[in-house]
């Protein structure tokens, strides 16, 4: 195998697995900065060892016991190092099933709530952190950003990150907040963080934020996983139900959002037949029951709105001042300017280009979405409507600059003129 | 197990004069449950803030440390196997429905001389 090609595979499985091979080794560990940095030693172990003996037939599994293997090598050195200076050690709490002379305890607890990637979630969103902490753990350890990246997400300098990502995992440590999925009374409460988190790694899957392709499809497989098996831990959660509901139906149109070329496509520019309808059914189902709450929460409305999006027969059928109410509901409780762009959007189509574009250049004033490539987008498609072309080709610029994606870049600049 | 500190805290206002009988009871219940259950390992309840004395390198000046609304009461410390298990004690202070709140915060060591 050349080097390029175990360049890739490895850059495949940080991909892929990245979340997973975190999740296993912390349990086998406890302790987060000894479980990353062995992760990142499995990961340059597999460029060289791939090279040679070529890629393994389950790279996460590989990885997984590299990693551990690693791990429990540098707990080892760190323990003696801890027993000169007479600090205290818990044995049992870095070992797993596998060196066998090892307690089993680990085990037992791993039958009880047996999903580390949850688990991990769980941990990095426990509510004695802070939220900026919680989503950046959350980026580093579950979505395996760098902290470069994480550091641009959150407009700060990356030594100001890296601090923050310091403190939150010596709270872990220290104040030991447990790898565990928490049952009974509270796990209402820590939901909502979690969910979030759940559906920001299905977002980050479903338009990649940066590189060549629009979909990672091992990360959207992964949040929908995560969002099943919620479900299935607390059925009675409405919002749990929403969230599944929403991956699903958003997930349901795969297959149609690129053209043969690889370039996106609007909804309305999609093959509605290569939907996968048994998504949109059982989100519909979902939907159903969680929907009627009242008020309903915040992802059965989203996916209300992406329901009504794909169960109409055709793109002319669709119910837009239906849409334009749940959008209302939704901006209630969850008065976010992203919802009020999609809202507008939305209204063109019933109060016309005009009304919207006016809408949008309120919002643009305001300056919070100053990042977000998908309002000039927005702009530049009403912009066309009104035939105003040149002002368009301004704002697509502007979207164009902003976006990371290749392909959302291509989308844009493919659109000019309204094409 | 880690050793967690547990620090109360009431508004001046709530606490002055001290906490009524009732309250004050609820308090004793409640310590000799968490004596019982085997959870604590120490407690040190304070006298009122206003016996309080603090010293700068600018001198003594009378009353808590920090000016605030909030003074501590007191604190004891807890073993619990891990943050969730302090936090699920922690919650059930009454100084929490009593208008308070509690601090939980990690011990890193302590010493307490053994009286004979």
């Amino acid at each position: 195998m050349t080097e390029d090609e175990a360049r890739l595979a490895v850059a495949d499985a940080h991909r892929s697995e990245w979340t997973r091979v975190v999740a296993a080794t912390l349990r086998a560990v406890r302790d987060l900065d000894v479980a990353e940095e062995a992760v990142q030693d499995a990961f340059t172990e597999a460029l060289t060892s791939w090279v040679r003996d070529g890629v393994p037939k389950n790279p996460g599994a590989w990885l997984t016991t590299a990693a551990k293997r690693r791990a429990i090598d540098l707990i080892r050195r760190a323990t003696t190092y801890r027993a000169k200076v007479q600090l205290l050690v818990e044995p049992d709490s870095f070992l797993d099933e596998d060196p066998p002379e090892m307690p089993r305890k680990v085990q037992v607890e791993k039958e009880l709530v047996g999903d580390d990637t949850l688990r991990l979630i769980f941990m990095c969103c426990h509510p004695s952190l802070s939220a900026d902490a919680q989503m950046a753990l959350t980026l580093r350890l579950v979505c395996g950003m760098d902290t470069v990246d994480i550091a641009r997400c959150f407009l700060v300098s990356q030594t100001t990150m890296a601090a923050r990502l310091t403190r939150a995992k010596k709270k872990i440590a220290i104040a030991r907040i447990p790898f565990i999925v928490p049952r009974g009374p509270d796990v209402p409460a820590r939901l909502d963080a979690v969910l979030g988190v759940i559906y920001l790694l299905f977002t980050m899957g479903h338009t990649a934020p940066s590189g060549e392709t629009l979909v990672r499809n091992e990360v959207v497989v992964e949040a929908i996983r995560l969002a099943r098996l919620l479900h299935e831990m607390a059925p009675s959660e409405r919002e749990v139900a929403g969230l599944l509901a929403l991956v699903l139906v958003n997930d349901a149109r795969r297959e149609s959002r690129l053209d043969v070329d690889g370039r996106a496509l609007r909804i309305s520019e999609q093959d509605r037949s290569l939907w996968d309808h048994e998504k949109i059914y059982e989100a519909s189902g979902l939907v159903a029951t969680s929907g009627r709450a009242e008020p309903p929460g915040r992802y059965c409305l989203q996916a209300g709105i992406a329901l009504l999006h794909t169960t109409a027969p055709t793109y002319a059928d669709v119910d837009w001042s239906k849409i334009v109410r749940l959008y209302d509901e939704l901006l209630r409780i969850w008065p976010s300017p992203v919802v009020e762009l999609n809202r507008a959007v939305a209204l063109s189509n019933i109060s016309g280009s005009e009304v919207a574009l006016e809408v949008i250049e309120s919002l643009e004033s305001d300056g919070r979405l100053d990042r977000y490539h998908y309002l000039p987008a927005a702009k530049a498609y009403l912009l066309d409507q009104l035939g105003r072309g040149e002002e368009a080709e301004t704002a697509r610029a502007r979207a164009y600059e902003l976006a990371d994606n290749e392909i959302e870049r291509k989308f844009i600049s493919e659109r000019v003129h309204g094409s | 197990m880690t050793q967690y500190a547990v620090l109360l805290y009431a508004d001046k206002g709530d606490i002055s004069p001290d906490l009524n009988g009732a309250e004050y009871e609820e308090h004793a219940r409640h310590s000799v449950k968490l004596q019982e259950g085997g959870t604590m390992i120490a407690a040190f309840a304070l006298e009122s803030y206003e016996t309080a004395t603090s010293i700068r390198t600018s001198g003594i000046t009378d009353g808590p440390f920090i000016e605030a609304k909030e003074v501590v009461l007191g604190f004891y410390v807890i073993e619990e196997p891990d943050l969730d298990a302090a936090l699920a004690t922690a919650r059930r202070n009454p100084i929490i429905k009593q208008g308070g709140g509690v601090e939980v915060r990690p011990v890193e060591g302590f010493f307490v001389r053994s009286t004979s």
